[in-house]
């Protein structure tokens, strides 16, 4: 098969998918942020992409501000970048909704355009900060290197942590919106908007806080990338369709239906690029998830309600 | 004769509409510039059979497409290609290693011409391939997707991941399409020097003809029971599904319609600039090309013609001298275009001409009311207010 | 299940429908013969508006038949529907707020349907003679240069009926076609019924029970997506099952 051996080929299938578990990190953390903004509040967001490079630099202005004035964190500033990227990526979603959002709620449409127009803004305000140039920060020794399990496998173990923070992620966001009060209100918000602000919701408050969260979760994502890519400005729009049609193709109201449709498309684009040359993997997954949505418009998981 | 001033003309206004956008793109804009300039112009123009597609569609038929380049690409592909086999007859590509081929495939190695290339030598095959092949595509997305009742943000996303689709299988696939780089060295239409000035005042004309002929055509159709049926889909999709009326085959319509309009857009598009590349079918010429129409004012047809002209002129002049400015200037217009004016130019327009008719006369309501409507429903400029906003 | 053919207008047999699980309408048999008028009553939740959505095919039974005319209507979309001679009006008013009540009407004149059809539909004098005599069936004669946006609730209740008339239908549904409407609007409604039921079958819901005695010939009364039962005005008001079910245990 494609000239290759059976044994070189199970190794590049293990390598492939590992290289698609680290695709599929960035893409169901990016999809958690969207379908909370998407399938919670109808919102279209196209500037969520720019809230994950949001989050990606302010990981890299931790890593400079440690490793110039504090160098003795080094190993250790890595986590709390983490959680700085979710808060300066949730602040400006915050702010965003307060100045923008909130005027275009019953038009999902202009939503579509207005975020676009503040992509625009974000990312040359990142180009005119940090330069067109990519960045990226300088991560912890114990992030580095790889496990050998075998001699043609090489595991690297940055994508296990970005593995492992995802999947700790996706359970924490499942408790938050089925098992917390907060969830509870804001799904509560989003089937039945006028009995929750009679039952005492503040609706408003909800809104502005499911949309900073879903902002926060990119920002998140933005960390784990810095992991596995570097930085540039338009290194959240690269992505921004790709999430899109995870979130779609799930099902927009099902959280294991993100997983599972970022799962799918993470690993078939890593393996299929293995064997396509050059942009032609990604061709085909897009045009068999465009295919599969034009037969089942509403992806994958579902469910039959009375319109 | 009547009939035809109302139905074509849209009366008296739109008579006016015409005028003043006929001595803009005929006297004053050749008048006043250079041929560079006005190449520049009729290059934006043919952006202008996109927005007036998606005046059709976004602004009359309520179904967003953020993947129109898509069409623009599919003419322009069609036309390019056959320049391109005019341009690699065998005595000029005689240094390659395989003549007579397109200069591109012989780089990439390839020793005869992709089947699908052949149709493109014939001139009336291409031309026809222009309109036909958008619209096809469009009528098979079409099917595929209004018939399921898809719309709304949906469709956006969908059709914009098309675009992504298309201009990474061109990228990818350099040996068949020019890969990046597109298609380029266009010389000759059928033995026509089309680099020449004259090719560029000529094609310029023909470019401004067509889309004032197209305008004249969609106000005939909107005048009819067409405008209405948009409207009243607009307005309650269910109650037009519930007197019977195919609502997806109206959608389909308008969509086919907005893809052979870009289609021919793409088409002049390749004669005037002499190129076409992926970069101009992707996601964000796509979006721009919404945007546009949006400053224009996405139901006015007019408004299509001036806001492709201001927003592209606006891009060259930004982008020329304060780069950094103008993706912030790009950014803040989606903004501002969605949030303060939802009817772009043609709104503010309305609103102006408004405000002048209710100070000079104090019109009976009812009547002031129809005129409101109608002039909504055409898509009007008022040409006191457009003297206004120049 | 037998499905024979009958002479009634519309027999619906053993439909059900299930959303989730919840079945909203559950082996329904209902007939409805030509020239009736039929009054569905029943509390809130028992399915009418869902009975009337399936018949029209908004809403896709799980299983059952629905035959008009003897032909089958589960499966064909909402235009053929309407097309073979089923009109529904909807609970609330339903028209097009930016068209004139004439346009309003001569929107839902039944020619030129399809795409091509419609870009070559001229307003011929048949045409106009036909809007103006449902206008002045629906008692809208004087305001057909009006948007339907600046009509009142009832008289957008009966443009809604009127846009109906124009497609002439053989059966005629109505959800609720007197609510918020003044009581003067709610004789002038019914004389109106009484008038365009001549020449076709007509099925009503309706919750007002003063408006529905005065006009019913027969009643059906659901339940939890079942038949309660089915009889006149006064056996329906007498019937020990019914008084259970609105005035509770």
């Amino acid at each position: 098969m494609f000239g290759y051996t059976w044994s070189e080929l199970s190794s590049i299938f293990v390598m492939q998918s590992f290289s698609g578990f680290s695709l599929f990190s960035v893409l169901l953390l990016m999809a958690l942020g969207l379908a909370i903004i998407f399938g919670q509040m109808g919102v279209v967001n196209l500037a969520h992409g720019e809230f994950m490079a949001l989050g990606a630099y302010t990981v890299y202005l931790c890593s400079e501000i440690v490793h110039k004035h504090i160098p003795a964190l080094a190993p250790y500033y890595f986590i709390v970048a983490i959680v700085a990227a979710f808060f300066a990526a949730g602040l400006v979603g915050l702010f965003v909704e307060w100045s923008l959002i909130r005027f275009l709620y019953k038009r999902p449409l202009d939503t579509l355009l207005a975020t676009w127009g503040l992509s625009l803004i974000m990312q040359q305000a990142f180009r005119s900060i940090f330069g067109a140039r990519e960045v990226t920060p300088t991560l912890p020794d114990w992030l580095m290197g790889s496990f050998k399990p075998s001699a043609t496998i090489d595991i690297p173990i940055n994508g296990v942590f970005v593995m492992g923070l995802t999947l700790l992620l996706t359970f924490g966001v499942w408790l938050f919106m089925f098992r917390s009060r907060t969830g509870l209100q804001m799904r509560a918000t989003v089937q039945n908007r006028v009995m929750s602000g009679a039952v005492g919701i503040n609706t408003k408050l909800v809104d502005r806080f499911t949309f900073s969260l879903g902002c926060g979760i990119a920002g998140v994502a933005g960390a784990a990338f810095t992991t596995i890519g570097s930085t540039g400005p338009d290194s959240g729009s690269r992505y921004i369709v790709d999430t899109f049609l995870v979130v779609v193709f799930g099902g927009t109201a099902s959280l294991l239906g993100t997983v599972a449709s970022a799962f799918g498309i993470a690993q078939s684009q890593s393996i299929l690029e293995f064997f396509l040359k050059g942009t032609m993997g990604k061709v085909s997954v897009l045009t068999l998830i465009v295919i599969v949505l034009m037969i089942r418009p509403k992806g994958l998981f579902a469910s039959k309600v009375r319109s | 004769m009547n009939k035809v001033y109302t139905r074509i003309f849209a009366g008296r206004v739109g008579t006016l509409n015409l005028a003043v956008v006929a001595v803009l793109l005929f006297a004053l804009l050749p008048a006043t510039l250079d041929i560079f300039r006005l190449n520049l112009v009729g290059k934006y123009l043919t952006f202008g059979f996109v927005s007036l597609g998606l005046v059709w569609l976004w602004g009359k038929g309520g179904v967003l497409s953020l993947g129109q380049g898509v069409f623009f690409g599919l003419g322009g592909y069609c036309m390019a290609m056959f320049l391109k086999l005019e341009a690699s007859d065998p005595i000029t590509t005689k240094i390659q290693s395989t003549p007579g081929i397109p200069d591109f495939m012989d780089w990439n190695q390839m020793t005869a011409l992709p089947a699908f290339w052949i149709p493109f030598k014939s001139l009336p095959f291409s031309l026809i391939a222009v309109v036909v092949l958008p619209t096809l595509v469009a009528f098979i997305l079409g099917v595929a997707m209004f018939k399921r009742r898809v719309g709304g943000v949906y469709f956006g996303v969908i059709t914009q991941a098309i675009a992504l689709i298309l201009s990474l299988g061109i990228d990818g696939n350099q040996g068949y399409t020019g890969g990046r780089n597109g298609i380029t060295d266009l010389k000759f239409l059928h033995g026509w020097d089309i680099r020449t000035q004259h090719a560029q005042y000529v094609l310029y004309f023909i470019t401004c003809s067509l889309l004032l002929l197209m305008i004249l055509a969609s106000q005939w159709l909107l005048s009819g029971k067409m405008g209405k049926m948009l409207l009243a889909m607009r307005d309650r999709e269910d109650r037009v599904r519930f007197s019977g009326y195919d609502v997806s085959a109206f959608k389909i319509f308008t969509f086919c319609l907005a893809a052979a309009l870009s289609g021919i857009g793409g088409a002049l598009f390749v004669l005037q600039v002499g190129f076409i590349s992926p970069s101009l079918v992707g996601i964000v010429p796509s979006i721009e090309m919404v945007i546009f129409a949006a400053v224009g004012g996405k139901t006015s047809l007019y408004g299509a013609i001036y806001g492709t002209l201001i927003v592209n002129s606006g891009k060259s002049l930004f982008s020329e001298s304060f780069p950094q400015l103008w993706l912030f200037l790009m950014g803040g217009l989606f903004i501002a275009v969605v949030v303060l004016f939802p009817n772009g130019i043609a709104g503010i327009c309305d609103t102006i001409r408004k405000k002048i008719s209710n100070r000079k006369k104090t019109a009976p309501s009812s009547v002031a009311g129809k005129d409101k409507r109608e002039s909504v429903m055409l898509g009007e400029l008022s040409a006191p207010a457009l003297k206004g906003e120049k | 299940m037998m499905s024979s053919n009958t002479n009634f207008l519309l027999s619906i047999e053993d439909l059900t429908v299930s959303f989730d699980g919840f079945k909203a309408v559950d082996g329904l048999n209902l007939y409805v013969g030509k020239n009736e008028l039929r009054v569905i009553i029943g509390p809130n939740g028992a399915g009418k508006t869902t009975v009337l959505d399936m018949v029209c095919g908004k809403t896709r039974p799980t299983g059952g038949s629905i035959k008009f005319r003897n032909r089958e209507l589960v499966g064909m979309a909402e235009h053929q529907i309407v097309r073979a001679g089923v009109g529904r009006k909807f609970q609330t008013p339903s028209i097009y707020e930016n068209l004139t009540v004439f346009e309003n009407l001569e929107v839902s004149f039944p020619r030129g349907r399809s795409v091509m059809g419609c870009l070559a539909f001229e307003s011929t004098p048949d045409v106009v003679e036909r809007i103006h005599k449902v206008a002045e069936d629906i008692f809208l004669k004087e305001h057909l240069d009006i948007e339907g946006a600046f009509l009142s609730h009832g008289q957008k209740q009966w443009l809604e009926i009127g846009m109906l008339l124009m497609q002439e239908p053989e059966l005629l549904m109505l959800d609720e076609p007197v609510a918020g409407m003044s009581a003067a609007e709610r004789e002038q409604t019914a004389e109106l019924l009484k008038r365009v039921c001549k020449d076709r079958c007509i099925i009503i819901i309706e919750h007002d029970m003063e408006f529905v005695s005065r006009i019913a010939h027969q009643v059906t009364v659901l339940h939890l997506g079942k038949i309660l039962c089915e009889g006149t005005m006064s056996e329906i008001q007498n019937n020990p099952k019914v008084i259970e079910v609105y005035l509770g245990h």
